[in-house]
């Protein structure tokens, strides 16, 4: 190890009398920063570079328009490890996350589902639309609950390496299979079954009623480039319901004072730990030495060195982007070539001038705050896919949108608002050539087109737009193909796949490198549980005591 | 002496058993889920619509809380505060006009019979505000004295506006002055052409206000507040009973009677509490001419403490309902958990726990014993406990004045 461990804190390289830190994070990505607060609460002398001139990644608050705050990419948080929050003060940094409630969904001629928090208002609720479907709507959350148990026990554990003999992993391998067999075999197989399943298909079993199948297919299309009946759809509609808010499983929050307040708040543990954070520092290069990581290269020309180096870029960005080829051992450039990291979604972030009033919503507002679910019908978000199958962006796109102002005053003016769109499909490339600014402009003329038809007269509200298709996400946070989960969640590419098979414990092929980025397990959403886990390995590695806590179970 | 014990508003309706508060045509209102309890006698919602909503409202939005059923007394005539005075613990001698100060009482072993709040109202008028109903007492006590107790529960309709924009709300209501308004201190102002009282006070830790008026002005008053949600400035949720239990935890309030026994209530020898083992030593002044239990509380003072009321964070996050505690993880027993919950802000459980001292010293490790359910199947967990000599949760936003915008 190339790194003095018997030392707390700095040293210098004699030969250059340059500073080597303990440790460099490349990114300053909520994972990014939680894995640097950890490595500095273990004593280590870290650095996080980061590209841009602020922080947070996909976890970010922008003031884009005077007064509008928005949270530029990633805008609702249910997968934060309450645990960590706790755990690194989140709070006293200034982290406060606020449920929001009462989601609408829109069907194609305008029909209107109101889900309510409360079970039993919301069983009301359905049966406006089918008594039958209100009942199954109870064993569905059931069986979601019980596939979601198992994978939310692992979120905060390293994935055992199924072909080593090492007992970690033997003994993790044992886990993991006593909490599948406990399963029962039936269970076993339907389990199975679902991680391949559609989303369309897996409801099918459920509803009769389209606008609800079609609202409850949403989750399993984002940020995905599958469509409600691709198999695999139906994972991902689970990895967007395990979350939680203060135990409320498949409740989700807002940030408030946007996303950027998860960062900035991890930012400031860090810092209160010692960490040092580096902005308008990107990287240009990895450096190996003796096929050891020892540093890196910035774009500037800088070189900095560091005892171990940490990337929370996405798979394909580090190895094919940020590495020499010939540094890397035989295979690895094409694993990560060949990573699925296909991006889908678009999103539009609108400053309002008033709050928007939709068609066929009761004007109840503890209806109408919550999100709004363009959803349409199964057949339109089907539709839908098809246009980015074919390289362009969908014409009646789904949009899960949510006005975080109606909860939060700290991001709009008095008595204005702000509307996260989130948009599938949107291709990152297009089939009639790259994307232009015309072409972007477009696409998010295609949204709003789309919302006012539920809403007439909120164009007339629009006071300032981000468009941003996957080629923005890119160019901007370095997410590869504006992919937001820095990978796709296909079983190939979960759990002790992810990124690849042998390397899911954060430990890369090269020594003393490591990946803390959504790339790896448990994968992308706002959880902190990446960067939490890389950090775990890295200590261990280092012979340093653990500082990561154990995640809080809701499952036992 | 004169005690007034006939109420205008206060008489019985045998059909309606509980008593509606002023508010109560807007309270119904908004009451979606009609999840109904009593406060004093009257009709109050525990839960209006959703708890996550209404908690984060106190501590992310701004919040409407009808105050009525809390006890008031109007306390007046030359002795007035030589009354009071020798009533609480605390010496008031200092309290000017216009501000507010939080004080309890004892009997005559020292014994906490209640805590509350004083209003200096005018010149020689105060407001005595307590949780549980003091007449009996503050008679007793006005013995020879040339004072007026009144009880005013009934005749003073009271709201509570609490939350980060609550200073934002109140003044695009039309309330002027609140600006230079401190914490715990008092206002007279108008609003939508009638009179009010305003004091910077309240039970969720957070920046907040209290409006006091006549009760034909409640449903007036409510409606100019709540006027500046429909006109689409700022968001305001009515919050019940138990979003406030939440927030008065994390802000380290104690409630008399939850948390610890009221000596007027304990049958039980030595269930009765002193200032000292609630934690409340810090409101007993002894330089001041002689009050009501003050012997007692000296006596006590001079020997090692035997009990305390501590605030408690407990690790993990499974609820420590009435749990017993431990003198290190299976340790000798050495109390209890009185109340607890769990905090949305800070993500960990927070208790009042009621623990014995070992020769004057807390113990070293305190260990909750956790019983709690899944699928109606019961388990067992420990967890450890850490006091917190401080609220668990404040911000500088509940004393800066002028108030923040949010
Ligand atoms: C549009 C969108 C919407 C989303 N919505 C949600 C949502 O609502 N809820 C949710 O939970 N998740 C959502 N996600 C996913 C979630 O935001 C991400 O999975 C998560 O934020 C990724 O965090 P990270 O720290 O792993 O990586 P990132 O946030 O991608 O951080 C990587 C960092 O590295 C920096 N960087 C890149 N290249 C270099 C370089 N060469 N040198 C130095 N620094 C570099 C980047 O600028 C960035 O700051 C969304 C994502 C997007 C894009």
């Amino acid at each position: 190890m190339g790194l003095d461990t018997t030392q707390r804190g700095r040293y210098w390289d004699n030969d250059t009398a340059m500073k080597t830190y303990d440790a460099i994070i490349i990114g300053a990505g909520h994972n990014g920063l939680t894995n640097a607060a950890y490595l500095a609460k273990a004593g280590l002398d870290v650095l996080v570079v980061e590209k841009n001139d602020y922080i947070g990644g996909a976890s970010v608050s922008r003031e884009m328009q005077e007064g509008w705050i928005y949270s530029s990419c990633s805008y609702v948080c249910s997968m934060m490890r309450q645990t960590i929050h706790r755990d690194l003060n989140l709070t006293r940094h200034g982290l406060v996350l606020v449920p929001y409630l009462g989601t609408v969904s829109y069907g194609d001629r305008g029909e209107t589902l109101i889900s309510y928090t409360s079970e039993e208002v919301n069983y009301n609720a359905l049966r406006r639309h089918s008594p039958h479907d209100a009942d199954a709507m109870f064993r569905l959350h059931t069986d979601l609950a019980r596939y979601a148990q198992l994978i939310r026990k692992t979120l905060l554990r390293t994935p055992p390496d199924p072909t080593s003999f090492r007992p970690r992993d033997i003994k993790e391998l044992l886990w993991l299979a006593k909490e599948f067999w406990a399963l029962g075999e039936k269970e076993l197989y339907e389990y199975i079954r679902f991680f391949t399943m559609s989303a369309a298909d897996f409801l099918e079993d459920y509803f009769e009623t389209d606008l609800i199948k079609a609202a409850m297919a949403s989750a399993g299309i984002i940020g995905t480039a599958l469509g409600v009946q691709s198999p695999g759809s139906a994972y991902i509609l689970l990895h967007h319901v395990m979350g939680d808010v203060d135990g409320n499983i498949g409740a989700w929050g807002l940030a408030r004072g946007g996303m950027g307040a998860i960062s900035n708040s991890i930012a400031g543990a860090l810092k209160e730990l010692g960490g040092e954070v580096r902005t308008n520092a990107g990287v240009e290069q990895i450096l190996v030495k003796n096929r050891k990581a020892v540093g890196v290269v910035l774009e500037n020309g800088d070189e900095l060195t560091a005892g171990i180096v940490v990337s929370n870029l996405d798979a394909k960005r580090t190895f094919t982007q940020c590495m020499d080829k010939n540094d890397l051992p035989e295979g690895i450039y094409e694993k990560a070539k060949n990573f699925k990291i296909r991006g889908s979604s678009g999103k539009v972030n609108i400053a309002l001038s008033a709050m928007p009033k939709f068609t066929g919503v009761p004007d109840n507002r503890y209806v109408d705050r919550g999100g709004h679910n363009f959803v349409g019908s199964l057949e339109t978000m089907e539709r839908a896919y098809d246009c980015w199958k074919h390289g362009r962006w969908s014409d009646d796109p789904f949009i899960e949108a949510v006005i975080p102002s109606a909860w939060d005053p700290t991001v709009a003016p008095p008595g204005k608002h702000w509307m996260s769109n989130f948009v599938q499909y949107c291709p990152s490339k297009l089939a009639d050539g790259p994307w232009t600014p015309e072409k972007r402009d477009q696409f998010g003329q295609t949204v709003i087109d789309k919302i006012e038809r539920y809403s007439p007269g909120f164009k007339d509200l629009i006071v300032h737009m981000e468009i941003r298709t996957p080629h923005e996400i890119e160019a901007e946070i370095g997410l590869t193909e504006g992919n937001i989960f820095q990978g796709e969640l296909t079983i190939d590419q979960l759990l002790f796949n992810r990124p690849f098979p042998g390397y899911a414990q954060y430990r890369m092929p090269i020594k003393n490198m490591y990946m803390c980025g959504s790339s790896t397990h448990p994968g992308g959403g706002v959880s902190s549980a990446c960067g939490a886990n890389a950090a775990r390995e890295i200590l261990m590695d280092l012979k340093r005591g653990n500082t990561v806590p154990e995640d809080d179970c809701y499952d036992e | 002496m004169s005690g007034n014990t006939q109420q205008r508003s206060g008489q019985h309706d045998f059909r309606q058993v509980l008593q509606p508060s002023p508010f109560h045509p807007r309270v119904e209102e908004h009451c979606r889920v009609k999840n109904w309890t009593s406060w004093n006698g009257y009709q109050t919602a525990r839960v209006y619509d959703t708890l996550a909503a209404e908690y984060f409202a106190i501590r992310s939005s701004c919040s409407v809380m009808d105050l009525t059923p809390m006890e008031k007394y109007r306390i007046g005539g030359p002795d007035a505060l030589k009354f009071l005075n020798r009533l609480v613990a605390r010496d008031i001698s200092g309290l000017k006009p216009n501000r507010v100060t939080y004080v309890l009482w004892c009997n005559d072993e020292g014994k906490v019979l209640d805590d509350g709040t004083i209003f200096h109202l005018r010149q020689g008028e105060y407001r005595l505000c307590s949780q549980h109903h003091q007449l009996d007492w503050l008679l007793i006590s006005a013995l020879g004295m040339d004072v007026s107790v009144i009880v005013e529960t009934h005749e003073i309709a009271a709201l509570a506006v609490q939350g980060p924009t609550a200073y934002s709300v109140l003044t695009a209501a039309g309330f002027e002055g609140l600006d230079q308004l401190k914490p715990f201190g008092i206002l007279y102002t108008q609003v939508a052409g009638f009179e009010l009282m305003v004091s910077r006070t309240g039970y969720t830790g957070d920046l907040g206000y209290e409006l006091w008026t006549d009760p034909s002005n409640a449903l007036a008053l409510w409606d100019a507040v709540f006027e500046v949600r429909d006109r689409g400035l700022y968001d305001l949720r009515c919050i019940g009973l138990d979003a406030l239990e939440m927030v008065r935890i994390e802000a380290g309030f104690i409630m008399p009677a939850d948390d610890f026994n009221t000596a007027e209530t304990t049958v039980r020898a030595g269930h009765d509490r002193s200032p000292f083992e609630i934690g409340l030593g810090w409101v007993v002044n002894f330089d001041k001419p002689h009050f009501t239990g003050k012997q007692a509380l000296l006596r006590e003072k001079s020997r090692p403490i035997k009990r305390r009321l501590v605030k408690l964070a407990i690790d993990g996050n499974k609820p420590p309902i009435d749990s017993f505690l431990y003198d290190g993880k299976k340790g000798r027993r050495i109390g209890t958990i009185k109340t607890q919950i769990w905090s949305p802000i800070l993500k960990a459980n927070l208790a009042m726990a009621d623990v014995e001292y070992r020769k004057g010293k807390l113990p070293k490790e305190i260990w909750a014993e956790i019983y709690y359910q899944k699928e109606l199947e019961w388990q067992v967990s420990w967890a450890r406990c850490r006091i917190s000599e401080t609220p668990f949760w404040t911000h500088p936003r509940r004393s800066a004045t002028p108030p923040q915008s949010f």
